[in-house]
């Protein structure tokens, strides 16, 4: 039932507010901090969609999901059949709902947000997701008619999994090859159990594998089977593998006990599930105070999931200023009500450890900002004389990733930037092997899970062209390619 | 895939197991390992692979019962399935034909080293294989070695067999005796992996060794094996397990191998006597 008081009312009436657990309660457990939107109140903040006729918030979609029309369809209480709206385009539906940052993607482009706020899109989304995973019946529609093509996909991430859902509803033979022993890559190891279900990530896969798609999981690509083994076996080979290798600090005294990479410490915890300290084997520090090192949503993880280990005190380290803080604001928001101190414009210069090896401390040295730098971000620069130590028994750190080498070191012929990334047209993903293609982290470097979710749908939309193309088939440069 | 084909004890707490896996048998070279998991809630954890069988399409896997998950695996009957096995991993041993060579093998280091010795025989070159143990009923794989290279050469602390002393005492005689070695190799515990550097150092010898710190994912995102080689941070699965003998900070490593020392106990004790079984 739409608003009744017409448009002007619509951008009047403020935007539901989503239902979260109280700090004191979430911060020691792993359990969900949004609640999700209610059936009444999804369709009340339905309601306020416009409905515009050339809407900006699917040009901000990086997978061009029809937004007004799911929106539309939860107005009006078709609740599974917006979700199935939502699947045309997405494949992680569920997951995207909880960790896509819509605030700078579709929300952003909201024409509500002009006068008020912009509509809830990811909650709404969320929504959707979660009705037709608890009481959807509607099967998705049926695959197209068998291509005889067999395609392989390195890596069940996010790039992986959207691939594989586009190519095999186009009726191609889709496999998933995955390193670890449970499917999703960052959706498991990376983002934790209290920002993403683990059961919700397992769903999503297991859709996959009833749609026909093999997966075959402790497989790692560059070790088991190289490239050219695979483009031996397949037609085509998509390569989403991450960028999966931790870059250090590189401060003295690094090597001490109690010093974690992110990664690790976050594997640690959610794919081996660490937390549960009764039942899993798989030990974690029990660190009393932490400081977590970097200012994106890794770092946010880290710090909150340090909390919910039991730790008394966790601080952020982070060597510029809120405003340039790479973390979704929600994310920040959370982690400053659970009780995370924020130490802004400070930087690690060494970390401290006692006779045993043992982490002590970390000091930091106060920043300013100056000129910026390549990456247009203003320059820290260090204040002389302004050292301070914070008291830590664990340093977590979360300054980024590097590109895994396993797969580029051991694939002739396939090209990489100085950094290490695999070079993939923008467009296609066509990397400058021939029937290799490439998206997610391992192009861009570290972005967003609906990022490589646009990827593996552009090489996937790319990949059916191609196979579906007349022999003998062109192979344009990476350069090529992009100008067509 | 996955079965254990075979399971046979060949010391007092070392097994070793030949678990089906036809692809990981062919593509497996000397020095590389896997990383395993036994059951759901169990750990990640490595072990090198000891030899394999291209025929049979399994590869051999000989560990030392020392915690809770080499007790779980032990637990393991023929016939039964390892939950996750991944592999090969770690970048194999650069194999060539240096001449003569000096391969020195402590406890159960001595497994990961039989692959190596047979790959640089076969290369050509001639090997002289030193075997250490605590005792004569912990030595492994003597046969083995035997059938591969004439130059065995046995050591065991108590000298309950062969000669009585540490793998660097027989690395002093040989030396004494005016050998020459174009290059060494090194595995076994820490402690011992340190003083034959020492010695393989002051001797001249170029040596490499395998290291053996706590892994989880094995493929490089993690960075928990790293180690300190030349003042440099590697990570032991994607730029080893294999490292110059003489750059290695062996201090680091071993305090890096005892950080999880009071749960590992724990959960070994609590494994032995039965409880928290599910």
């Amino acid at each position: 039932m739409t608003d009744p008081a017409g448009s002007a009312g619509k951008g009047a009436r403020g935007r539901t507010r989503m239902p979260e657990r109280p700090p004191e309660v979430r911060r020691r457990d792993f359990d969900e901090v949004p609640q999700g939107l209610s059936e009444e109140q999804a369709r009340l903040e339905a309601s306020r969609c416009l409905v515009c006729k050339k809407p900006q918030c699917v040009t901000g979609c990086p997978v061009g999901i029809d937004i007004p029309g799911f929106v539309e369809l939860i107005a009006e209480g078709k609740f599974e059949e917006a979700a199935d709206r939502i699947l045309l385009a997405s494949a992680l539906p569920a997951v995207c709902g909880r960790v896509c940052p819509q605030e700078t993607q579709c929300e952003v482009k909201c024409v509500l947000g002009k006068k008020g706020e912009p509509l809830a899109v990811g909650d709404l989304e969320r929504f959707a997701a979660d009705w037709k995973r608890a009481h959807g019946t509607c099967p998705l529609p049926p695959p197209a008619e068998p291509s005889g093509c067999k395609v392989a996909i390195v890596g069940s991430g996010p790039a992986g999994l959207t691939c594989a859902g586009e190519l095999v509803a186009l009726g191609h033979g889709v496999t998933i090859l995955e390193a670890f022993h449970k499917t999703g890559g960052v959706l498991v190891y990376g983002i934790p159990e209290f920002r993403l279900p683990k059961a919700i990530v397992q769903d999503e896969v297991d859709r996959l594998a009833s749609r026909g798609v093999r997966i075959v999981t402790n497989t790692v690509v560059g070790k088991l089977d190289t490239v050219d083994d695979l483009l031996g076996e397949y037609d085509a080979v998509f390569l989403g593998v991450g960028a999966g290798a931790p870059m250090f600090l590189g401060v003295p005294g690094e090597d001490l006990l109690g010093v974690y990479s992110a990664n690790e410490y976050l594997t640690r915890t959610n794919l081996m599930r660490a937390y549960d300290r009764q039942r899993a084997d798989t030990p974690i520090a029990r660190s009393r105070r932490v400081a977590v090192v970097g200012g994106g949503n890794v770092a946010m993880d880290s710090a909150r999931t340090a909390l919910r280990l039991g730790a008394e005190q966790v601080s952020i380290v982070y060597r510029r200023s809120r405003a340039e803080l790479p973390a979704r604001a929600a994310e920040v928001h959370h982690a400053e009500q659970e009780g995370i101190a924020f130490h802004l414009l400070a930087n690690p210069t060494r970390i401290l450890g006692n006779d045993e090896g043992w982490v002590t401390g970390i000091e930091c040295i106060r920043q300013e900002l100056g000129e910026p730098d390549e990456s247009g971000r203003r320059r820290p620069i260090a204040i002389p004389g302004s050292e301070f130590v914070l008291d830590v028994d664990t340093v977590i750190v979360a300054i980024g990733n590097r590109p895994n080498p396993i797969v580029p070191k051991s694939t002739p012929g396939l090209e990489t930037t100085r950094r290490g990334l695999i070079m993939a047209d923008p467009k296609t993903g066509r990397t400058t092997k021939e029937r290799a293609w490439a998206g997610g982290d391992i192009v861009t470097g570290a972005a967003t899970v609906i990022s490589a979710m646009g990827a593996g749908q552009a090489a996937a939309r790319d990949i059916d062209r191609y196979l579906r193309s007349p022999k003998p088939r062109a192979w344009p440069p990476v350069g090529a390619a992009r100008a067509e | 895939m996955n079965e254990i084909v075979s399971k046979r004890r060949i010391g007092p707490d070392v097994l070793r197991m030949d678990v089906r896996h036809p692809k990981l048998a062919r593509k497996a070279r000397p020095g590389q390992f896997v990383i395993l998991r036994v059951s759901e809630d169990g750990e990640r954890f490595p072990l090198t692979i000891a030899d394999a069988d291209t025929d049979a399409g399994t590869v051999t896997l000989i560990f030392a019962v020392v915690g809770k998950s080499t007790m779980l695996l032990a637990a393991k009957e023929e016939g039964e399935t390892i939950l996750d096995l991944v592999g090969p991993l770690g970048v194999p041993t650069e194999i060539e034909r240096y001449g003569r060579v000096l391969c020195v093998g402590g406890g159960i280091g001595v497994a990961p080293l039989y692959p190596i010795v047979k790959a640089l025989k076969e290369a050509g070159n001639d090997v002289v294989a030193i075997l250490g143990a605590r005792s004569k009923d912990l030595l492994i794989l003597e046969r083995e070695f035997r059938a591969v290279t004439a130059e065995v050469v046995v050591a065991t602390d108590d000298g309950t067999y062969g000669r009585k002393g540490f793998v660097t005492d027989v690395i002093a005689d040989l030396v004494a005796r005016g050998e020459r070695f174009d290059k060494a190799w090194a595995i076994g515990p820490v402690p011992m992996m340190r003083a034959v550097s020492k010695a393989t150092r002051d001797a001249g010898i170029p040596l490499v060794v395998s290291l053996n710190p706590i892994m989880v994912d094995g493929t490089g995102m993690c960075g928990g094996c790293r180690v300190i080689v030349g003042g440099q941070v590697k990570f032991a699965c994607v730029d080893g397990p294999e490292f110059d003998g003489h750059q290695v900070d062996f201090d680091a490593l071993a305090r890096r191998l005892g950080v999880y020392r009071d749960k590992e106990r724990t959960d070994h004790e609590v494994c032995r006597i039965g409880l928290g079984r599910r």
